[in-house]
């Protein structure tokens, strides 16, 4: 079977630019939005993950981060609030050679669309899911979204609110997703880091971004992103180094095997060497301390990390649908005569 | 049995049409009793129409009223429309299917009856407050025949080292074995039947064929029974096998991929009574079909949509409630133009309702129940088998227009049966679907994915084509270009092309034909799983020299060109539905100065023969 009617050989992948991937159509976010910051970045990045843009898909939902695909030269679906990782993951499954990103933000994804975040997440369907957290709902001028902290003061909670956040990389992991990550919009080098990656896993992959909204919720981030405070404040996960923050790299986190927690502790202080630092694994087949490290950016105390949690490689939803196709058209073969015949039929003259 | 002559025992007697209702409790097992004589007739070559009647509840306490279940199979050497009004034949297996059931039977009727199991326990379950068996009255009015089918099954397996409980649950070949020798049907195939159905559990083969065997020998030798045959019928020539209606959309998908050499991509969400669908979807992979269950109904429908944005021939089945869920969804697919089944397998209503039950008020919602002017193409299948060309034709509307099309069938259709002439694959008419390749404006330079053509549809470019890359989504788009627009005139000329495109497609609407003169006294007009009951009514009535004509509506919207001018021929119009009258309220509305005369029943059942005759005999 097949979805298209072109007979033309594969021809190799052109050399794309940047602008390639510019659909010509001015963005309309605010000025100073971090949103911009994440378009640049995608933007960036896609001339050289080695995928044609014609096979390239963006999918969103409703919100201002949900705009993106009119933005983009690709191929793009803006759907209905909370609904784009169900479009996608149909796309995907029926057109699994697609490279699929869904670009959502926080009240899209994990309030009206949670079902279907959670359940992207947990078939493994290889559908990037780019969350832009701003902590607000920004199209509907200024409401708590699942991500704002308790006690928020907003336009539907002037009393602040009564509500617990999500920390939507735990409930990512907790979903069963494969490739997790969280970046900052004012990072731009970093989050190109994260999208190149993403695009390379095989899976399902999220990305939550710290994006800063000017109108609504602005500064929801400076107390990380602050240039006095930031090296404090913001751990970043390398693969393979020793987890270390702090202006001069000193401070460390380590596993205490007694209390099974992660603490805070100073290389060169209570005779604490770098050996003693727990070291980045994200492709540990168990996430236990990937959900130690994401839950880190609700505790007092400790720093929050970006870069990425999990990436391990399980097959994907796809791969499995269509290697059961493919199975039984070898074992049952797909005569329609027959199909259409069945069993038990009898013959009238 | 019409042609039924009071006859002396064991003698063999013809007849053309007989009606039999299996009831007991739900774990009983009288769907599959039912489905094995079915197949039985079926083979046996009669025409025939089933009609499963089961509670909701998967295993309702034993021997309760809600608990029944019941299944009804109509079948004859003459052409056959419904399951029948009335059973000639209820074999009921405890004193709770008796009651229920009991009203039902034809005066004269035979009762068979599974007599141990009226128990004061099950008497009282039941609520009676004597034994009806008991009752002089019954044995006037019916010929009813005790059979101590409990005992008789235990004697039959006496030292087969099966538990009680599994004893228990062979007591419906009994009743089968009893029907067997009564129709006249082969042992053997039956036989070969239960080896197949236990292929898995090779332990159960041998009691359940010996129940089975027992119960036709006590047929044979308690010499109580009549026996009966019933000729072949003369159906159209052609190879035959018995479908239901959901069994029969899967199938019609199937097909659809195979004649399109093109993906079917199937996302739904389980439901009754539509889940069937999903399940035969799914394993028809071999030829084509990707089937998705999604996590709810709005998953189910957006995948859909999103597979059918990458070029597949998309469909989501559910029923009344997701429905409803999908209207969010359904008003998407209007405004992207891009193709999709919905199918909607109608049950009981509003909210949960009787969702086991069948009923036919999902019709306004299907039409006009979605936000926006949102207009789209809704036909409804008109029989089991019907299911099949029915599919096939909604997604072929779909693919032509450019447009979600809305296919309504309903529990009756979906679970009901009936035989269906298996189509050679070379005679089925040829699918194309082609997809865009090419630029498609300004000297092929650039691609307008909102530029229509003459029919007014627009052009279906799928990812992966390169240089068409282009945008779709909820948003207001420009009318040429598909980009964002909020500009009010181009908002109300898309709304107005939008509707118009949907009214071009009458041209693939045929017109109706009238059974009966083209004018008359009364027009009875009926729509979707009613068509059997209607179509036989007409009969009567004909038949009774009356001058009443029928037309069915396959086509809800656009509704057929004729239709309007042959409503003008008859002095009144009978609108028959399973609701309280939305084809009736539609009419009024689509033909200002037409007031159909309705007839409703929405008691979860099949239209009565009798009663829609009564009805039409009361007004004329």
């Amino acid at each position: 079977m097949s979805t298209t009617n072109l007979q033309t050989a594969p021809t190799a992948l052109p050399v794309y630019a940047k602008k390639d991937f510019e659909s010509g159509v001015d963005p309309r976010w605010c000025p100073g939005c971090g949103d911009y910051s994440i378009i640049n970045q995608v933007q960036k990045t896609l001339p050289a993950v080695g995928v044609k843009r014609e096979n390239i898909v963006f999918v969103s939902g409703i919100g201002c981060s949900s705009r993106f695909p009119y933005y983009m030269n690709n191929y793009g679906m803006h759907t209905l609030h909370g609904r784009a990782p169900a479009f996608a993951s149909g796309l995907k499954v029926s057109r699994p050679e697609l490279q699929v990103w869904v670009m959502t933000g926080d009240g899209d994804a994990l309030a009206i669309g949670g079902n279907h975040f959670i359940h992207v997440m947990r078939r493994n369907l290889d559908v990037k899911l780019v969350m832009f957290n701003n902590r607000i709902y920004g199209l509907t001028k200024g409401q708590v979204s699942p991500t704002s902290e308790l006690h928020k003061k907003t336009k539907s909670t002037p009393q602040g609110s009564p509500d617990y956040p999500f920390n939507p990389p735990l409930l990512a992991l907790g979903a069963g997703a494969t490739f997790v990550a969280r970046t900052i919009d004012v990072e731009g080098a970093h989050m190109g880091a994260m999208l190149k990656a993403a695009a390379g896993h095989k899976g399902s992959a999220f990305i939550e971004v710290y994006q800063n909204c000017p109108v609504f919720n602005d500064g929801a981030y400076t107390s990380l992103t602050d240039k006095a405070v930031r090296a404090d404040r913001i751990i970043r996960m390398e693969e393979g180094k020793p987890l270390v923050f702090g202006k001069d790299g000193k401070k460390g986190l380590r596993f205490d095997a007694r209390t099974m927690d992660l603490e805070i502790v100073t290389i060169g202080e209570n005779g604490v060497t770098e050996q003693d630092l727990l070291v980045h694994d994200s492709t540990r087949e168990d996430p236990t301390i990937s959900f130690m490290l994401a839950g880190m950016a609700a505790r007092p105390g400790f720093p929050t990390p970006i870069g990425v949690f999990r990436n391990v490689r399980k097959p994907t939803c796809e791969e499995m649908t269509w290697e059961m196709i493919e199975d039984t058209k070898k074992k049952r073969g797909g005569d329609l005569q027959k199909l259409l015949s069945g069993g038990d039929s009898w013959t009238i003259k | 049995m019409s042609t039924q002559a009071t006859a002396r025992k064991t003698e063999v007697q013809q007849v053309d049409t007989v009606t039999i209702r299996f009831v007991g409790d739900s774990g009983d097992g009288m769907q599959l009793t039912g489905t094995e004589f079915t197949k039985a007739s079926a083979l046996a070559g009669n025409d025939l129409a089933t009609f499963p009647d089961y509670p909701a509840e998967i295993r309702a306490p034993a021997g309760s009223l809600f608990g029944v279940s019941g299944y009804q199979l109509n079948f004859g050497s003459k052409k056959i429309l419904t399951p029948g009004d009335a059973p000639d034949v209820l074999v009921a297996m405890n004193p709770a299917a008796l009651k229920m059931n009991l009203p039902d039977l034809k005066a004269g009727g035979m009762l068979i009856v599974n007599s141990d199991a009226f128990t004061a326990l099950n008497l009282e379950k039941a609520g009676y407050k004597s034994n009806p068996l008991e009752d002089p009255t019954v044995a006037e009015n019916f010929r009813v025949h005790l059979v101590d089918m409990t005992k008789l099954t235990e004697a039959a397996l006496e030292g087969s080292g099966l538990s009680s409980k599994e004893v228990g649950r062979c007591r419906n070949y009994f009743a089968l074995g009893i029907l067997y020798w009564m129709y006249s049907r082969p042992v053997e195939q039956q036989l070969q039947a239960i080896a197949k159905k236990f292929a898995k559990k090779p332990e159960f083969v041998e009691p359940n064929q010996k129940v089975f065997k027992a119960g036709y020998a006590y047929g044979e030798t308690a010499e109580i029974f009549e026996r009966y045959v019933v000729p072949p019928s003369k159906l159209r020539p052609g190879t035959y096998r018995n479908v239901t209606g959901n069994f029969a959309t899967a199938l019609g998908f199937a097909t659809v991929a195979r004649l399109t050499g093109r993906t079917v991509f199937l996302g739904s969400y389980p439901i009754t009574p539509a889940t069937e669908i999903l399940h035969e979807m799914a394993n028809m992979k071999e030829h084509g079909v990707v089937t998705y269950q999604a996590e709810d109904e709005i998953a189910g429908i957006g995948s859909a949509i999103g597979a059918a944005f990458g070029g597949a021939l998309a469909c989501t089945s559910t029923s009344g409630p997701g429905l409803a869920l999908k209207t969010e969804m359904m008003g998407l697919a209007v405004i992207t133009e891009l193709p999709l089944v919905i199918v909607d397998v109608q049950r009981g209503g509003p909210s949960t309702g009787m969702p086991t039950k069948t009923e036919q008020a999902d019709l306004l919602q299907a039409i006009f129940g979605r936000h926006g002017e949102s207009p789209l193409p809704v036909l409804a299948a008109q029989s089991p088998a019907d299911c099949f060309w029915s599919a096939m034709e909604a997604m072929r509307i779909a693919v032509k227009w450019m447009t979600p099309v809305i296919l309504l069938t309903d529990g009756y259709l979906g679970n009901g049966s009936e035989p269906f002439r298996i189509p050679d694959v070379e005679e089925l008419p040829k699918f194309e679907v082609k997809y865009q390749t090419g630029k498609n404006y300004a000297n092929g330079t650039e691609f307008m994915p909102y530029l229509r053509d003459e029919k007014l549809v627009r052009p279906w470019a799928i990812p992966g084509t390169p240089g068409l890359e282009h945008r779709v989504g909820g948003l207001e788009k420009d009318s040429l270009t598909g980009m964002v627009s909020y500009d009010g005139l181009n908002h109300e000329k898309m709304v107005k092309t939008r509707a118009q495109k949907i009214r071009n497609v009458v041209e693939d609407v045929p017109d109706l034909e009238v059974f009966g003169a083209s004018t008359g006294d009364l027009l009875l007009v009926s729509w979707g799983g009613t068509f059997g009951s209607v179509r036989a009514a007409a009969e009567v009535l004909q038949a009774q020299g009356k001058k009443v004509s029928h037309v069915h509506l396959r086509w809800i919207n656009p509704l057929p060109k004729n239709l309007g001018a042959i409503l003008k021929g008859f002095g009144k119009v009978l609108v028959p539905e399973v609701n309280d009258g939305q084809m009736a309220f539609y009419l009024r509305g689509k033909f200002p100065g037409v007031d159909p005369l309705q007839f409703n029943r929405i008691n979860g059942k099949p239209i009565k023969i009798r009663d829609l005759v009564g009805k039409v005999l009361e007004v004329l």
